[in-house]
């Protein structure tokens, strides 16, 4: 292997995954999160009319392909006159994605949340809508932080699907380094190594989110 | 506090004909019940009689299908509860109301009762005083400081000032359900509601509780108390209800209820409760 490849190679791929892949998940994870909310609480509503919407978004995300979802948003809208440039494709369409998958996991933990918990806020007065605010939601996001951060890692990966709409992160820029250099084996394991290390550093700060919010837990 | 703000005239409550079916199962079979100002009536029972059912009922967790729930008026209304100073009807029986206008209809009874649940039903995600003033800062929109000076003085009639910033996960049973009475005297009810209380404690743990809800009788707080306790009941109740199948077997004096009860089914519930302590 070459490392002098390695080393000088290194710079525009952690560029690549500064300036690409960790706006593009944090954007797209955030965006993400609001639809996931929206759509689990529709789920959860009395609304015949909202539930139904509700599950038929996530049969559509989850029924489908994610590079399929890319493809339609870049590729295809266009074709009915609607052009959208390659970064705002890509979040859209992994916000689009996390939504879906993320609701089934808000929806979980609202209804893991005891019946009693609810009663009690009606006790005190309170609508419906404010104790799934200021009691039920609390609780269903500390429930709900392990599963979110199985779909925020996913995600990370994920956005490497979006070199192929041509935005530039960093496996686009590992792609366009091995081209030129034809070291296909070693841009690829580097391009990996770090998306590795990103993993690992989340991991980090799930493990020390779950701590904090296990703080009024008994262990 | 002491309820004293409420008129002297006039039941808090009185409750006409109501029943309540779970499929099938009709639960409630046209109870009525009547609770004068101040007084305290202790509803007993074997498990599935609907004694929790009613109570629900009267805090607006249950829709009963047919009936009345009349909440007497208020002397002076508090500002966070407009039109406290008329009484308060509900009628579940006749034309079905709007969702939305059922969904006032409770709440404005819950406005004016406040419930202390069997297994507590604290919010984990809150500390002790958080736990007290939510609702009066949040839904009743009283000043946070007035509040919080109400809540901590109420905690330390109780012995649990000092936990103040606890958790609820930090305490045991009985400390938490100490709260959760607080938690249910800081919305200022007109009505204080018990469901098994102490059903969900270690027996050393009982009495504590006991003992709070005791004073609060002697106060003069208007409660519905739904009990196993019966020796509690005799010291405290002003009027015992004894349910069975959803409906109303024999009511009375506490000591002649608990002491001499006149009807079979009554007899064979006390004896068999006294004998399992």
């Amino acid at each position: 292997m070459d490392f002098d490849l390695f080393w000088s190679s290194l710079g525009p791929l952690l560029l690549g995954a500064v300036q690409g892949t960790i706006p593009l998940t944090l954007a797209s994870f955030a965006l993400g999160l609001v639809i996931a909310l929206v759509i689990a609480i529709m789920r959860i509503s009395p609304n015949k009319l909202a539930n139904a919407v509700g599950r038929v978004y996530i049969s559509l995300i989850r029924g489908t392909p994610l590079l399929v979802q890319l493809f339609v948003i870049f590729y295809g809208l266009p074709a009915v006159g609607v052009k959208i440039d390659p970064w705002p494709s890509a979040i859209i369409a992994f916000s689009l994605n996390v939504g879906g998958y993320a609701a089934e996991i808000i929806r979980a933990a609202i209804l893991s949340v005891p019946r009693g918990q609810w009663e009690a806020g009606h006790m005190i007065g309170m609508s419906r809508n404010q104790a799934l605010l200021r009691i039920i939601l609390p609780q269903a996001a500390r429930v709900s932080v392990p599963p979110l951060s199985n779909t925020f890692i996913s995600l990370v990966k994920d956005t490497s699907l979006a070199s192929l709409i041509l935005v530039t992160e960093l496996f686009r820029v590992a792609q366009q380094v091995a081209a030129f250099s034809q070291e296909f084996m070693l841009l690829y394991l580097e391009a990996a190594l770090i998306y590795w290390v990103i993993c690992l550093v989340l991991s980090t700060a799930q493990t020390s989110v779950e701590k904090r919010l296990d703080r009024y837990v008994a262990h | 506090m002491s309820p004293t703000d409420m008129s002297p005239a006039g039941p808090v409550l009185q409750v006409r004909g109501l029943s309540k079916s779970f499929g099938s199962n009709q639960v409630l079979r046209g109870i009525d019940l009547e609770v004068p100002r101040g007084k305290v009536v202790a509803l007993i029972g074997p498990s599935g009689s609907g004694k929790t059912t009613i109570l629900r009922s009267l805090n607006g967790l249950e829709t009963p299908d047919a009936g009345t729930v009349t909440v007497g008026a208020r002397d002076a209304a508090p500002a966070s509860q407009p039109g406290a100073e008329k009484p308060l009807i509900v009628d579940f029986g006749g034309v079905a109301p709007s969702k939305k206008e059922l969904a006032k209809q409770l709440s404005a009874l819950r406005d004016r009762s406040a419930m202390v649940f069997q297994q507590y039903n604290l919010f984990p995600h809150k500390t002790v005083l958080e736990n007290v003033i939510e609702g009066p800062v949040q839904v009743q929109k009283r000043p946070r400081a007035e509040v919080v000076a109400e809540a901590e003085s109420l905690l330390t009639r109780v012995g649990m000032l000092e936990k103040k910033d606890a958790h609820p996960f930090e305490l045991s049973g009985g400390q938490q359900q100490r709260v959760g009475i607080v938690r249910a005297l800081a919305l200022r009810p007109q009505l204080l509601l018990f469901d098994e209380p102490t059903s969900s404690l270690d027996p050393e743990l009982v009495d504590d509780v006991l003992i709070v809800i005791k004073e609060l009788a002697e106060e003069g707080w208007t409660m519905v108390i739904v009990t196993h306790e019966l020796a509690f009941a005799r010291q405290t109740a002003d009027e015992v209800v004894f349910m069975d199948g959803g409906v109303v077997v024999e009511r009375g004096p506490a000591s002649q209820v608990l002491r001499n009860p006149k009807e079979e089914r009554t007899q064979a519930f006390v004896r068999r409760l006294l004998h399992e302590i």
